[in-house]
């Protein structure tokens, strides 16, 4: 998983618990054990399953230069067994279950994830506590690995016009932090990892003092808390990591254009794209407005972009806006349009830009912030009907800086945002002079562009 | 009443009696219920108050392949009509109604199959409940609307046009089904979307729309009685009889050799084999035989092969799949160009000692529990998915306990009926499809 894939921080913005409503189902325990290693448990008896998260605080822009794609080698090699538990065995393990097992990798976090029967919670743990310091990696594993790598980054890259052009946009939309990098690396750094590249990394930030374990469904927090002892408690604390600090950006203060053509596009697009703050770093109350902003925008049919652009000029086949606040270092805002047919690309941006100015000329009326946060508020609810969501949740929010607190404290904070938060934000930091402009465009038209 | 338990395997019945006495938490279970409304309306539901809200999944039979041929995508087009007007309230109307009363609602169209979801908070039952009574039966189908929503499609199809993966899909259905209404493109055309009227979408809406031809799960804080009035109101108003096209049974044509030629950093490698269909005494073995082959885990016979092995993908998928008419078992990939002909000459070695060989007792063995084990877990973690394999179970005619006969059918597969049904499917040579630079017929490695 990647950076550039924004469906996964769609989901876990959605995917808060409405802490706003009288009785919280779901009291989140939180406890850390003497070696450092953090842990949440949210109970949902509904169901006799478990979902099971290691969580470290380390990604593919914690990369060394020129190993881009480290982070996310290692992820995959954290597969390949321990002396206790040889390679293969956790997959044997979980299918004989009947559960499932992945991993992800961005560029703040590496997680691992099984979901399971109850039962299973405490070899899980055993599993994840030993690979946590005791990963054997064979000579012969590492070639083989590393092209499976390879192909995952054709297939998921370069064999789709829209993501060999997102990687573009943030490799200019960020200037000097690593976030420019894409996650699974620049193929040529891939092909030049190495055994000890990955096993240095491993060294450094695989320890319990640099993670966080998330369990939510049919399980006690004092179940985990015992379990958590005897397994996760008897790894020995790693040595302390220097705060978590990457190279910053300078001021922006030019706009850019990134342009892809590829004759497996027809319909053209765009994307105008911004770096903002995120929740961790973003001014009281700005990353609530963000999000909010981008609901007026686009959270759902009844939302300014489509009703504007789809149902009443029909000049869009779709229209949009997306804040991803949930980066530890900084966030991202874009626009984005894909004209219909008959209607320009040139046109359709002038029409998304119109309403952006609107906001920032107008405002917007409190009646529809009211709407947009109730829409809000009510997905909060629904997002607690999946126990996988919540673990994605509190582990996201715990890893980037934020506490159980906070996601708590986060629909009331929602709550809270007036019109002229929203309108504020837009105009501060929604300024074309800094944009970066994607465009997608068929073979065939990039002469005009 | 039908009280069918799913439980984890294990109760614990050495448990003191003392403790159940305490305040000590329940086991977790999930019980399917059937029941029947005052109104005559069957449903299968699960009364659960963690979360105060409900969800209803409901289908239709007959989906996509209702479509006449010069109006393929008229299905399609339907589902994205119903939060665009209905009863005296307009495309506008309704949709501030659906955003204040908080009504979420989707509908999907399969081949077989028209299927709606909707969710909805407990305390705003009652006019989420009315707004889906008027989506469900009056829908407007106004021409506006209609017109949005078809430039919506076009433009859809419009972008994939140049997508090669697509039009290799389309090139895949037809060579595999010929003329049969499987073998169409279900999302339809340009022109065929243009050819569908508001008239036909009624008449689509009048044949399919009818109670006995309804399948209902409902889950959330509500009880029986409660679910009782909730789905009289919303379907009651419905015809009892449904008037369905028939669809013949597919000629599925093997053997069949593809290329697509196109500038791709990857081949795309596509293969299919006679299927075996549900109620066919070999279902159980095949079912656990393409697990064996292509299940989702890294250890299945071909990833171990293809990807853990040799490095030649990122992964090997396959699956049964048994439509209402038609059965197939497909196994699929993507490699590097240089390595298509390899990776196919490694995955028909690989079946061809599976055929001889038969499975691994341990292998059977860890499958067989990852199968048993998984359907809960997949089934049960939300009430999304919950709801919706109470109407899957519906659709394909299973009994309500159904997990525990699929347990029993699936442990009492042995090596030697997996072996035989590796050696019914895979006698039959199948179809290939390459997708990707200088893909060509003669890459399809030797025969079999």
């Amino acid at each position: 998983m990647t950076r550039s894939l924004p469906a996964l921080f769609a989901t876990v913005l959605l995917a808060l618990p409405a802490a706003a409503q009288d009785q919280p189902a779901f009291e989140a325990s939180h406890f850390t054990l003497d070696n450092g290693l953090e842990l949440v448990v949210i109970p949902d008896r509904r169901a006799p399953i478990v979902t099971h998260m290691i969580w470290y605080r380390v990604g593919g822009a914690d990369d060394p230069a020129g190993q881009s794609g480290v982070a996310h080698f290692l992820e995959h090699l954290m597969f390949k067994g321990t002396e206790k538990y040889p390679g293969g065995t956790l997959d044997r393990m979980v299918s004989e279950l009947g559960g499932s097992t992945n991993a992800f990798t961005n560029a703040d976090v590496t997680a691992y994830f099984q979901t399971i029967p109850p039962d299973a919670l405490d070899e899980m743990m055993d599993i994840e506590a030993d690979r946590m310091r005791n990963l054997v990696l064979p000579a012969e594993v590492i070639d083989a690995e590393r092209d499976v790598v390879l192909d995952e980054r054709r297939q998921r890259i370069d064999a789709q016009p829209q993501s060999i052009l997102a990687e573009e946009i943030n490799a200019t939309l960020f200037q000097n932090h690593p976030y420019r990098i894409p996650v699974i690396g620049w193929a040529h750094e891939i092909a030049d990892l190495s055994r000890e590249d990955a096993l240095d990394f491993y060294d450094r930030y695989y320890a319990p003092n640099n993670a966080l374990v998330v369990v939510t469904g049919d399980v006690e927090p004092e179940t985990v808390r015992d379990l958590a002892g005897e397994t996760y408690g008897l790894v020995p604390r790693g040595p302390n990591l220097p705060e978590r600090e990457r190279a910053s950006e300078p001021p922006h203060d030019t706009s850019r254009t990134v342009t892809y053509a590829d004759d497996r596009v027809t319909l053209p697009s765009f994307s105008r794209n911004w770096v903002v703050p995120s929740y961790r770093t973003a001014p009281d109350g700005d990353a609530e407005a963000l999000d909010l902003l981008s609901a007026v925008l686009s959270d759902g049919i009844r939302s300014r972009l489509y009703q504007k652009l789809v149902v009443e000029t029909g000049m869009a086949a779709n229209a949009g806006a997306s804040y991803d606040g949930s980066a530890y270092d900084y966030g991202t805002f874009a626009l984005y349009g894909t004209p219909r047919p008959g209607t320009t690309l040139e046109a359709l941006e002038a029409a998304v830009f119109a309403e952006i100015d609107d906001i920032i000329a107008n405002g917007i009326a409190e009646a529809e912030l009211e709407r947009v946060k109730r829409r809000y508020i009510r997905s909060t609810i629904f997002a607690r009907d999946d126990q996988g969501n919540m673990a994605q949740t509190y582990g996201v929010w715990l890893t980037t800086g934020r506490t159980v607190d906070d996601v708590a404290a986060w629909p009331d904070r929602i709550g809270a945002v007036t019109a002229d938060q929203v309108q504020a934000v837009a105009e501060e930091y929604l300024r074309p002079e800094i944009a970066v402009t994607g465009y997608l465009l068929p073979e065939a038209e990039e002469t005009q562009k | 009443m039908i009280t069918p338990i799913l439980r984890r395997t294990l109760v614990a019945l050495a448990t003191p009696l003392v403790a159940l006495s305490l305040a000590a938490p329940a086991r977790a279970e999930v019980a399917f219920r059937e029941f029947t409304s005052p109104g005559g309306i069957t449903a299968w539901m699960v009364e659960d108050y963690t979360v105060p809200i409900i969800t209803l999944a409901f289908a239709f039979d007959g989906g996509a392949t209702q479509d006449p041929a010069d109006k393929l995508g008229r299905a399609t087009l339907m589902t994205t009509l119903f939060d665009e007007g209905a009863g005296t309230l307009d495309s506008d109307a309704f949709q501030e109604r659906q955003d204040l009363v908080g009504l979420e609602m989707g509908f999907s169209a399969s081949l077989d199959s028209f299927s709606g979801f909707a969710r909805m908070l407990a305390d705003e039952r009652e006019g989420a409940t009315e707004l889906l009574t008027l989506a469900v039966t009056e829908p407007r189908f106004d021409q506006p609307a209609i017109d949005r929503m078809r430039a919506q499609l076009v433009a859809g199809l419009v972008a994939r046009s140049q997508d090669p993966g697509y039009a290799a899909g389309l090139m895949w259905s037809e060579a595999l089904f010929g003329e049969h209404p499987y073998g169409r493109p279900a999302e339809g055309t340009e022109e065929t979307l243009a050819a569908t009227t508001a008239d036909d979408l009624r008449a689509l809406h009048q044949a399919i729309f009818a109670r006995e031809n309804l399948t209902i799960g409902i889950v959330g804080a509500l009880d029986e009685a409660t679910a009782g009035a909730l789905i009289d109101r919303v379907f009651g108003g419905l015809p009892q009889e449904a008037d369905l096209v028939e669809t013949p049974e597919a000629e599925m044509s093997f053997g069949q050799q593809l290329a697509v030629d196109y500038p791709l950093p990857q081949t795309f490698i596509n293969l299919a084999w006679p299927g075996i269909a549900e109620d066919d005494a070999d279902f159980f073995p095949a079912y656990l035989l393409t697990e064996i082959l292509a299940g989702g885990s890294l250890l299945s016979e071909l990833n171990v092969e293809v990807r853990e092995k040799r490095g030649l993908s990122y992964g090997v998928s396959g699956g049964l799949v048994n439509l209402d008419h038609a059965d197939a078992l497909t196994i699929s990939t993507a490699t590097r160009p240089d390595q298509a002909a390899e990776t196919i000459e490694v995955i028909r070695a690989t079946l061809a000692r599976v055929a001889e060989e038969g499975p691994e007792p341990a292998q059977l063995e860890r499958i067989k529990r990852y199968l048993i084990g998984a359907y809960p877990i997949n089934q049960l973690r939300s009430s999304v998915s919950i709801a919706g394999a109470m109407v899957g179970q519906q659709l394909r005619d299973l009994p309500i306990d159904y997990v525990d006969e699929r347990a029993s059918r699936i442990e009492a597969v042995t090596s030697e009926d997996v072996q035989a049904v590796a050696q019914r499917i895979f006698a039959a040579e199948p179809s290939l499809m390459l997708l990707g630079p200088g893909a060509s017929k003669n890459e399809t490695g030797s025969d079999q």
